[in-house]
């Protein structure tokens, strides 16, 4: 028995697979920006607007600096640059200048010797302000006689987006039932578990700047600290340690960051801001209150014949990534069914409340409620089963959608069939068509059904340079040990553990023998980010063609030493050898025999997309929805409803995902789990509420996070479409299951308890409001009978 | 222990410091620390153990739990000098000879920790229930992690973490 044939290289992906960082987080060793404790370093703080809307007449610092122990005040006169996510739209100040625009928004900043001292600077400052008109709904905002917020904004418009592709009028006169609703989702904000830090170190010497931040993009960060500072790019150095999720919130430039450097410029020296939850919610970037009209065509065999869908969103005070949200909104009604004949109205509103951003689903998630919500109450109506109206609209891939979407992979057929399976939907339903309800007491049963979809990462990045989408660096030297270099940011997502699989995959070698350095600007390439859940595709792929590279000059060495051709060497991993007979050669040697020619090896990897991915020419903004590969998502949802109190549980969650290729199955399950609760969430509980512009619920026992005791079981199905594109095949895994979860809750209310929610969150005392409502209709009926 | 006489003048009270004795990590201490500081604040940036977060303004999220004589208890709303004479126990006391705790393990190999930064006051409240309950009923795991927050995982991982952990313990680690 020949037991060199027994030699197979190592192999990971699809297994279950911890974080390789998990250990520094089980122990408390991960440095998280706020952990890092530099002696003599100044303590940040910032003072902010307490007004809406309000001209700026003067912010008096005298008071503030007089008091000892205090080390630089700046204030909006100190820059006068801006700072944005979208090229198109930086309007906004690091500290306010001329006006303020919502309650929290940063007016003035102090660097003291400690906190206390800050604190006692902030309490010193004064504000001389003339209020202006402040508009905290959309509908005030774009009222006739409103004043705008931005200048360049009449009616405090900030993007109107408008599209017909077919015939819509056409498409609802062919169809058996058109039926009309509208939904509002409250604002929800990200409320990642780590607040906002940031340590900014200025080497006056030299004139540079060294910044840590709680970023999900470090390149946006570098490229604004230069923008607002006025330096030089190659001066700047930004660092990301372990970042405590972000959701969205950190993908755009934060005046956190941008007022921690200013202060440490102006001090000389170090300056760490940490600011508390509730100024994190106060400036909270998250998803914006929506109010939509949606209206369906439907024949009587389930097809959608048109669709007519009108989105407004409260953006907040300033631009940040409405114009990317409002865009979503509409070019992510396709890519999920077979559509002709929609119409899409959208208005980004800007308004008197904290600037909204990206959200984990962005753009997408309440559209998607409202669309998932109105073809089950229209298939209940007609009769039809909700999951066999999802089959008579699939889309045949690859295709194109009518907004240019590419679609080349598409696993919802095969998410849908695992979620009625595994649910018992067919029989369960079948069951109550029988009259057979399953009823206790007041306690309601009901099975609610949806879908969604999400993107692996927008095709043409924000900043669009030109260069590769994704680069990623391998070194390798006499030590053997494989360093990824990367600038993937890590923030809990697992993508420094993906990076790892996929560069160990290729080259066959075990996951000890790969380190990945992430996030330090000096030394990794640039990476444009943890976002739109771009990086195990983008990234992902980058990783397998650096890997590629570096086999390839493993290969040559070995061929060299062997005295073989390359197409002859067999890399197994730890071995490398020319057919079956030889005995061949270490990992380490041939490292050696390749070390040779230049000392030290570096490879580099790159992903590009393809143009055919980049949306079309439709209509302004038709590249918004682009991506290489869409994932999907089903899910049932089975709820209680206790009819005397409202209260609302769900019993079990069945959700399938489809993911391309599961690289590593243990995060894909942790990530779908994560985000069909955070659905969970936003549909039951969470909800930035204002008085006046003041939040109400800026800390997280008002804004309300499911705890472990409101959440149930989620059972997740992984299906594997293999995108042909995808590194191994995979496609994102981190946010396409969180829209389904709304509508399938409010799905399955109405199937409990005959009522329909259009309005988010479903609380309990909404609901029991709803109840009554029915109760004393019914009672009402019932006396003008008798 | 020394306890210092309140100042008759009239000043600020709270920038008085007392001499606080404690048992931290298995190791006794002693520290001058002003009445008015929190515990968590104390072990955060006086002693330099980071390992314990500031996740909130106070008791609502419990990422700052840790154990007070093996009992979880919230570092953000217990001042430094209550825990005076007492045994304090925080996330970076759990790894033995350097090596996982089953706590530990259970959060890593379940992947009931994603970005991490709730993570050890999960793992403490964890640990303190499997110290005083080694069999504990998903009911029972549930109640004592009701009041940590994580925005990860949807809690479903941290429960499989515990009962990973539930086991390891049965098989000889300590939690």
């Amino acid at each position: 028995m020949n037991v060199v044939n027994q030699i197979l290289p190592a192999h990971n992906i699809g297994d279950y697979v911890p974080m390789i960082d998990g250990p520094e987080k089980v122990s408390g060793r991960a440095k998280y920006t706020a952990d890092l404790l530099v002696p003599g370093s100044l303590a940040g703080r910032i003072f902010r607007s307490p007004y809406s809307h309000a001209e700026i007449l003067e912010v008096d610092v005298s008071e503030a600096a007089r008091l000892p122990g205090v080390k630089a005040i700046i204030t909006g006169a100190d820059c006068d640059k801006t700072f944005g996510v979208l090229p198109i739209a930086r309007s906004e100040h690091p500290l306010a200048r001329d006006r303020v625009r919502y309650r929290g928004e940063p007016v003035a900043a102090v660097a003291a010797i400690d906190d206390a001292t800050a604190k006692e600077a902030l309490r010193r400052i004064k504000l001389k302000v003339r209020e202006l008109p402040a508009y905290h709904t959309a509908h005030e905002a774009m009222a006739d006689n409103a004043i705008a917020l931005h200048t360049h904004r009449a009616k405090n418009i900030e993007r109107d987006v408008y599209f017909e592709l077919g015939n819509v009028e056409a498409a609802f006169a062919a169809a058996d039932l058109v039926r009309q609703a509208t939904y509002n989702c409250a604002e929800v904000c990200q409320n990642q578990m780590e607040m906002h830090a940031a340590l900014a170190d200025y080497d006056a010497v030299r004139d540079r700047m060294t910044v840590h931040a709680s970023t999900q993009v470090p390149y946006y960060v570098h490229l604004m600290l230069a923008q607002v500072l006025g330096m030089d790019m190659s001066r700047i150095r930004v660092v990301k340690p372990h970042v405590g999720g972000g959701f969205g919130c950190r993908t755009e430039t934060l005046n956190v960051e941008l007022i921690a450097a200013l202060l440490a410029r102006k001090a000389g020296g170090c300056v760490r801001i940490v600011v508390n939850r509730e100024e994190t919610f106060i400036t909270h970037r998250g998803r914006p209150e929506t109010d939509i009209r949606l209206k369906i065509g439907l024949r009587n065999d389930g097809r959608i014949t048109g669709v007519e869908c009108e989105c407004i969103q409260r953006g907040g005070a300033h631009s940040g990534y409405g114009v990317v949200t409002i865009l979503y909104a509409g070019s992510m009604l396709y890519a999920i069914y077979d559509l002709h004949n929609v119409r899409y109205i959208g208005k980004r509103v800007l308004t008197n409340t904290p600037p909204c951003g990206a959200f984990r689903g962005h753009g997408t998630v309440d559209v998607r409620f409202a669309f998932e919500s109105l073809l089950d109450q229209m298939a209940r109506e007609m009769g039809l089963d909700p999951i066999a109206v999802r089959r008579a609209n699939y889309l045949q891939a690859p295709t194109f959608t009518d907004n240019d979407l590419m679609v080349n992979s598409y696993g919802l057929p095969e998410c849908v069939d695992w979620v009625e399976r595994q649910s018992g939907w067919k029989e369960r339903t079948a069951r109550r068509d029988s009259g057979a309800v399953e009823k206790n007491g007041a306690i309601k049963k009901g099975l609610g059904f949806a879908c969604s979809h999400y993107i692996s990462g927008a095709s043409k990045p924000v900043n669009w340079t030109g260069e590769p989408h994704a680069t990623v660096k391998i070194k390798l030297d006499f030590d053997g040990s494989i360093v990824v270099l990367s600038g993937a940011a890590d923030i809990g997502q697992g993508s420094t553990t993906i990076l790892a699989q996929a560069v160990a995959e290729v080259l066959g070698l075990d996951l000890a023998r790969v380190r990945v350095v992430t996030g330090d600007s000096e030394v990794v390439p640039k990476d444009n980010g943890s976002y739109s859940s771009r990086v195990t595709f983008m990234v992902g792929n980058a990783a397998i063609d650096a890997a590629q590279n570096l086999k390839a000059v493993l290969i040559a060495a070995a061929a060299r030493k062997l005295d073989a051709r390359p197409g002859e060497i067999e890399c197994l991993g730890e071995l490398y050898r020319a057919g079956a007979q030889d005995k061949g050669l270490s990992f380490n040697d041939v490292v050696t025999e390749a070390l040779k020619d230049s000392g030290t090896i570096t490879v580099t990897g790159t992903y590009s997309t393809i143009p055919e991915s980049h949306g079309g020419k439709k209509y302004r903004g038709s590249a918004i929805g682009g991506t290489m590969g869409y994932s999907y998502s089903a899910q049932v949802v089975e709820v209680s409803v206790d009819e005397d109190t409202g209260v609302v549980t769900v019993d079990n969650v069945w959700v399938a995902h489809d993911c391309g290729k599961a690289l590593n199955r243990l995060t894909v399950e942790g990530q779908v789990q994560g985000s069909v609760w955070m659905g969970l969430g936003q549909a039951m509980s969470e909800e930035a509420a204002y008085h006046e512009g003041l939040m109400l619920t800026a800390n997280m026992l008002d804004y309300r996070v499911p705890t472990i005791q409101d959440s149930p079981p989620i059972e997740v199905g992984i299906v594997e479409s293999i995108d042909p594109h995808g590194p191994f095949g995979a496609k994102e895994a981190g946010e396409g299951s969180l829209a389904a979860f709304l509508p399938a809750l409010t799905n399955a209310i109405a199937d409990a308890i005959g009522l329909r929610f259009n309005d988010l969150p479903v609380t309990p005392d909404r609901v029991f409001a709803a109840l009554e409502k029915r109760a004393r209709a019914a009672a009402s009926k019932r006396n003008g009978g008798a | 222990m020394l306890v210092m006489e309140p100042y008759k003048e009239k000043r600020d009270f709270c920038r008085m410091a007392r001499l606080l004795s404690l048992t931290l990590n298995g190791r006794a201490r002693t520290d001058a620390v002003s009445d008015n500081v929190l515990l968590l604040d104390y072990l955060r940036e006086i002693v330099g153990l980071t390992g314990t977060k500031t996740g909130c303004d106070g008791g609502e999220c419990g990422a700052c739990t840790v154990l007070v004589d093996d009992r979880p208890l919230l570092s953000c709303l217990t001042l430094a000098a209550r825990v005076d004479g007492r045994r304090v126990d925080t996330i970076e006391s759990l790894a033995v000879d350097g090596r996982l705790s089953a706590v530990q393990r259970g959060f890593h190999e379940k992947l009931g920790s994603q970005c991490g930064y709730c993570t050890p006051g999960f793992i403490m409240a964890s640990a303190g229930l499997l110290r005083r309950n080694p069999r504990p009923s998903e009911d029972e795991i549930r109640e004592a992690l009701g009041s940590n927050i994580c925005r990860c995982t949807g809690y479903v991982k941290i429960i499989e973490a515990v009962q990973h952990a539930a086991q390891l313990c049965q098989e000889g680690l300590t939690p």
